[in-house]
């Protein structure tokens, strides 16, 4: 084989590589992208929930004005978030705040009974998971493109083409310790 | 071992099995053909036979065994532990939402069909519904979608259907030869010596084992394992499942539904220890032992 032919065939690999180790990145980016939104979806449910929520409990607990200031003032910031590090802040905040709500709430055994408020609760409880599940799908495909990124060769190409690694979604201190399961 | 590769090892292994199915089935009826000196009539009918209900498995499995079990589609108000949770896991496995369906029954247990992610059924039943919590159900569901992500439900339930189209053939021949060989024995003289009688039934004699070599290259214990592990994957949660195969073990209730054909798409054996002196039960023993799978879980 002459040398020419080799470098060929060569430069032929080489630009096959380039494509197929390029289209990988832009797939796993737009599957990251989709599962960004995804966690989009579900913080908007638990935000549309809260309105409800708050009425409930203003029904049979008037005066725990404070309370209820903070679930609406912690959702609004919630709605408003853009960055996806301020939507994760958002989010803690309206579980810090909700946990006050459902403890003052306690002290109520008339709420605590009414069929409305349990189908709330159950119902919130419920998009808290989808949170943390629409989450933990954003991040494993967060640590494949990053891990791919990082690698060599391939980091060479995601620097060539400005492929910046993406950031984690962070769960709250609180999420992160091991869940108790009540029988 | 990667995903991908265990999805295409569960296609390969599917199309191996159509092709063992309509080996033997077209096999079979040339032998039957040359005892009525037709083989070419009856080995036309035979892969025509086969390869109708190779791919009626393929694209039906799913329903017929839905069928075959009676189980009945999920609303998300009556078993809103169940939908949800599904709901949930599926957003984290990243695969669309499977259809669900019910079977009322107070045995617990729960089993996936379907050709691919897009055609997934999750079935449970009502008792493994309220006998177990929220956490434990979505163990069982995780397990059960880690089947529907490896595309084990594709080989297990063609495997099913065929295995079942096998059995109820054997079946009948079974019959054929009892009923020619013995109860005319009397009466016609000339049936005792009725050469195909005692051929089909030799044949299915050995059918019978070959079927159970069929389940057995379907359902690996590697395969429960797996579906184990990546279902703690999906949960972070593997004391669910294992909370969960303990409450499934340690029930009495029989599952009604089940049958040969049906039984190792279930997430535990459907057949209890009282039914163990049937050689047939042994012979397609499917599951790993309980025990063995919550240690797995338990050190994870």
């Amino acid at each position: 084989m002459s040398p020419t032919l080799l470098i060929i065939a060569f430069a032929v690999i080489l630009i096959i590589y380039f494509v197929a180790t390029y289209n990988g990145f832009i797939v796993l980016k737009t599957r990251i992208q989709e599962a960004l939104s995804g966690i989009d979806v579900q913080l908007k449910r638990r935000a549309d929930l809260i309105p409800n929520l708050v009425e409930t409990v203003k029904g049979y607990a008037k005066h725990e004005k404070e309370v209820f200031e903070n679930v609406t003032k912690a959702r609004s910031a919630l709605v408003s978030a853009k960055s996806l590090k301020d939507k994760a802040e958002a989010n803690n905040e309206l579980t810090g705040a909700l946990k006050n709500l459902f403890a003052v709430a306690e002290a109520y055994p008339q709420l605590q009974a009414s069929q409305n408020f349990q189908d709330l609760q159950k119902q919130l409880e419920d998009t808290e998971d989808k949170v943390a599940y629409s989450r933990q799908f954003y991040n494993s495909n967060v640590l494949d493109f990053n891990t791919k990124a990082q690698t060599f060769p391939n980091n060479v190409i995601a620097s060539m083409f400005g492929f910046k690694e993406f950031e984690f979604f962070q769960a709250t201190e609180d999420e992160k310790k091991k869940v108790d399961v009540k029988f | 071992m990667s995903i991908y590769s265990q999805i295409n090892k569960n296609r390969w292994r599917t199309y191996l099995i159509f092709c063992i199915f309509i080996l033997l089935t077209c096999g079979f009826f040339y032998l039957i053909g040359k005892t009525v000196d037709s083989a070419s009539a009856y080995l036309t009918l035979g892969i025509i036979f086969s390869v109708a209900s190779s791919f009626g498995s393929y694209f039906f499995a799913d329903k017929i065994v839905l069928f075959s079990t009676g189980a009945f589609p999920a609303d998300k108000k009556r078993f809103f532990d169940f939908y949800t949770v599904t709901e949930n896991l599926s957003i984290a496995a990243g695969l669309p939402m499977p259809k669900l369906y019910v079977i009322d029954d107070s045995a617990p247990n729960a089993f996936a069909t379907g050709r691919d992610p897009k055609h997934a059924v999750v079935c449970a039943t009502t008792g493994l519904l309220s006998k177990l919590s929220r956490a434990e159900i979505e163990g069982v569901v995780a397990h059960e979608l880690s089947h529907v992500k490896n595309y084990d439900i594709l080989l297990m339930s063609v495997v099913s259907v065929l295995v079942g189209t096998i059995a109820l053939a054997s079946d009948w021949m079974m019959r054929g030869f009892l009923w020619g060989g013995f109860g005319k024995r009397d009466r016609d003289n000339d049936q005792n010596n009725n050469p195909l009688m005692l051929i089909l039934a030799i044949l299915a004699l050995i059918i019978a084992p070959l079927v159970a070599m069929l389940i057995q290259m379907a359902i690996s214990r590697k395969r429960e394992f797996l579906a184990d592990a990546n279902g703690a994957l999906l949960t972070r949660y593997p004391e669910g499942l294992a909370r969960a195969l303990e409450k499934i073990a340690s029930d009495h209730d029989q599952l009604q539904t089940a049958s040969n054909a049906t039984a190792h798409l279930f997430i535990s054996s459907p057949f209890k220890e009282k039914n163990s002196f049937n050689w047939l039960t042994n012979l397609f023993s499917t599951h790993p032992p309980i025990k063995e799978r919550v240690k797995i879980l338990r050190s994870m």
